[in-house]
């Protein structure tokens, strides 16, 4: 179907994930208050504008680098299964770390949503978030929302449904790492491009190749090569 | 050029630190970005999480409020629970006579009814009226202290104690969701993220009691440890003996935890790392009503789906006769002289082998095959109950062994699946099975051996 | 204020922060503490020791994460004048 879209959601253990997927699907889905609580992957709809758009719960994770398996199945969903748009959910009061795993994301695709959610208790706490700056600087969507208390979502909603009729474009601002590694980058990344097509972000395949992720790996072999004969 | 021969140029050209420069390249841009688009108009820092912190993983406080905790938990969920068990118990038999009714109206054969009714309808309102008060309580209560933040502060608490026995303190976590049900549990063992302590955490979760033991634990215990009690006392009584099970469960745990790090999963501990998030009041009507709504509607479901075949299975099994004896009588003939040894019986060891698919249908499956060979009493209250296991030869031993080898048996089915599932292995899955039933068997060997020999019954 | 004083995390007091200088770790492990933000460079706070004395729990990028002394002790860092 045209008007479907698949929407998954990633972030930080602890940072409301669960209750933006609760609150905004209704689906009867428990959530905790521990790192990786979310297991497997719960999936809920939700009808905006005459679409559609399936909501997939990733594991929460700190990294994307597959250092566990909630790492792997979160990475291998947002890069293989390519989501419509990827949200990214960030906790208002830890920022710093956050956008460690956002960054990461950034690198791996493009139509992503950054989410910062418990905007209400990182005011309380006197944090003041410039999400206009943060969008300029990181170019896709930047939104503050309060998942407990279901502020913000209209503007979640619309922009999501933006980003998939195409009425915003998404441009990562890319990820710019020390010459020395910039330079191996440019070595490696055209074969990779050869290897991969367009199909997943060469450049990221590339830095992975350069930090010796197997798994990756084993998974572009399994899932792409095969397929060239 | 196949991905193979790029990955190994990849890592010919790369170099140690390469990671370490992303990462915190990675950070910087965090922190640039935390700079430039976030200001501190306040320099209060989360206070609140601190104070509490200081009295929750306080070394004074901290490990008597864990206990209080628990023994708080545990006695809502009994006491709490009797009422409407027995109000549920009472409600399901009064339809039953009502049903009964129905098939002699209908000229209904007997053996139809005696399935339906007698078999099916008896065996899953058993279950519904046992078990649906105490899990109506015992999720959302739970969930409660796991969405304010409580339970990360468990795993800080008893790490060291974990570390001892060369497991990790998350697995007080994933032990903690085995009080709710162990296949969720096994699945929630990935927290751990060290393959090592994670397998410790998987092997040893079933010792645990799940919501579908906590039925037979607490009938059993209000039966005939706090027998000469009333009211009040009565649930504090089983709350104390319920308490000493789950103890003696953590106790095997750390025990089996020891030994396996000691021979089959020898190695260092490895690494460990855990998050303290702060204290967040959870809304307390959604997470009430959710976790009622997802957790404990689903478990329920899931119980009565395995429940209905099973009570259906007993009811045949039990009436089906070969010559004068039926398959089920013959089963439990088998069986019975190796579960008088253990101070049990056949029906027990029958039921819990019946049971293997969930643990919630042990209890009305022995009580269908106890029922099938004397009179048809029917089950309104726990008094009638305790004439049915007295009239079997019950003691306390009797149900003291019942309860130990329901707290040590092997896994239920749904378990052992999700074991084979996250380990890949059969090796694990049989090891997960077989520690557990040798535990189980042993224990009440010994205790009964004890008591007979010294002659204390 | 004379030559660094770098301390191994593990020796830290509650109260104390420290700039991490060096991570003497490998593997996974290495690469967790990274991802938490264990990075060089990074401030960390000394929060509190578990009622047994072990694990420590370490403020670090805004949030708070317990690491055994099996870890701890294997982080370097220079120790910063209180109020950083």
């Amino acid at each position: 179907m045209v008007n479907e879209y698949r929407i998954a959601l990633a972030g930080n253990p602890n940072t409301g994930k669960s209750t933006l997927f609760n609150a905004l699907t209704g689906l009867r889905q428990h959530t905790g208050n521990w790192a990786g609580k979310t297991v497997s992957l719960a999936q809920g709809n939700v009808e905006y504008k005459h679409k559609t758009f399936h909501l997939i719960d990733l594991p929460g994770t700190y990294s994307l680098f597959s250092n566990s398996t909630d790492e792997e199945v979160a990475r291998n969903y947002i890069v293989f299964e390519k989501p419509d748009v990827t949200l990214v959910v960030l906790d208002a009061t830890s920022l710093e770390r956050n956008f460690n795993l956002a960054l990461q994301v950034l690198e791996m695709t493009k139509n992503v949503v950054i989410c910062i959610n418990l905007i209400d208790v990182a005011e309380q706490q006197g944090i003041q978030i410039n999400e206009r700056l943060l969008t300029n600087r990181l170019g896709v969507p930047v939104i503050k929302i309060s998942a407990r208390n279901k502020k913000g979502f209209p503007l979640l909603l619309d922009t999501i449904d933006r980003i998939v009729t195409g009425a915003i474009e998404c441009n990562p601002a890319p990820m710019t790492y020390p010459p020395m590694i910039e330079d191996k980058i440019k070595l490696i990344e055209p074969k990779v491009r050869e290897l991969v097509g367009n199909e997943i972000s060469s450049r990221w395949v590339s830095l992975r190749l350069l930090d010796g992720d197997e798994t990756l790996l084993n998974e572009i072999s399994k899932r792409l090569v095969p397929e060239e004969g | 050029m196949s991905i193979q021969d790029l990955y190994t140029e990849a890592q010919a050209l790369s170099t140690a630190e390469l990671r370490d420069d992303v990462v915190q390249h990675l950070y910087e841009r965090s922190h640039k970005l935390c700079h430039e688009g976030i200001s501190y108009t306040k320099t209060k820092r989360d206070t609140r999480t601190e104070k509490l912190d200081a009295i929750f993983t306080s070394p004074i406080f901290g490990f008597p409020i864990m206990i209080v905790m628990l023994g708080v938990l545990f006695y809502l969920t009994i006491a709490g629970a009797n009422i409407p068990s027995s109000i549920l118990a009472e409600f399901f038999g009064f339809l039953e006579g009502y049903l009964t009714s129905l098939f002699t109206y209908l000229h209904a054969p007997d053996w139809l009814h005696g399935m339906l009714v007698l078999g099916l309808y008896r065996g899953t309102t058993w279950v519904i009226s046992v078990m649906l008060p105490p899990m109506a309580i015992f999720f959302p209560a739970f969930s409660l202290l796991e969405n304010y933040g409580y339970l990360p502060r468990v795993a800080f608490n008893m790490d060291r104690l974990f570390k001892r026995v060369g497991a990790h303190g998350k697995q007080s976590l994933t032990m903690a969701m085995g009080f709710g049900c162990n296949a969720a549990a096994v699945i929630s063992t990935r927290i751990i993220e060290s393959p090592r302590e994670r397998m410790l955490a998987i092997l040893t979760n079933n010792f645990v009691p799940c919501n579908g033991r906590w039925g037979t634990l607490i009938v059993l215990a209000s039966l005939f440890m706090a027998a000469n009690f009333t009211g009040g006392i009565k649930s504090l009584v089983t709350t104390g003996v319920i308490v000493g099970i789950v103890l003696f469960g953590i106790i095997v745990t750390f025990f089996v935890s020891w030994v396996l790090s000691k021979t089959a999963l020898k190695g260092i501990p490895t690494h460990y790392t855990l998050e303290m998030p702060p204290y967040r009041k959870p809304k307390i009507f959604d997470t009430v009503i959710r976790s009622s709504l997802t957790k404990s509607w689903s478990v329920l479901v899931r119980a009565v789906k395995v429940a209905a075949p099973a009570a259906i299975l007993t009811w045949v099994f039990a009436n089906i006769y070969i010559g004068d004896t039926s398959i089920l009588m013959y089963a439990v003939e088998f069986l019975d002289p190796f579960g008088k040894m253990l101070g049990l019986d056949g029906y027990i060891l029958m039921a819990f082998i019946l049971g293997l698919p969930a643990n919630e249908i042990v209890l009305p499956i022995l009580l269908m095959g106890y029922l099938s060979t004397g009179s048809l009493t029917e089950v309104d209250n726990l008094v009638d109950l305790k004439q049915i296991f007295l009239d079997h030869g019950w003691t306390w031993l009797t149900a003291l062994n019942m309860m130990l080898f329901s707290l040590l048996h092997y896994p239920c089915g749904t378990t052992l699946l999700n074991i084979y599932k996250e380990t890949k292995s059969k090796k694990w899955t049989f090891l997960a099975f077989a520690i557990p039933t040798v535990l189980a068997i042993l224990v009440p060997l010994i205790i009964t051996q004890t008591v007979r020999m010294f002659d204390l019954m | 204020m004379g030559k660094p004083n770098i301390i191994k995390l593990v020796q830290g007091e509650k109260g104390n922060t420290i700039k991490i200088t060096s991570l003497n770790l490998e593997g996974v492990m290495r690469r967790r503490l990274l991802d938490l933000g264990f990075v060089v460079g990074a401030h960390v706070e000394v929060i509190r020791k578990s009622p047994l004395g072990d694990p420590i729990a370490y403020r670090v990028s805004q949030t708070t994460i317990a690491l055994r002394k099996e870890e701890s002790s294997r982080i370097e860092g220079e120790l910063l004048p209180n109020g950083e």
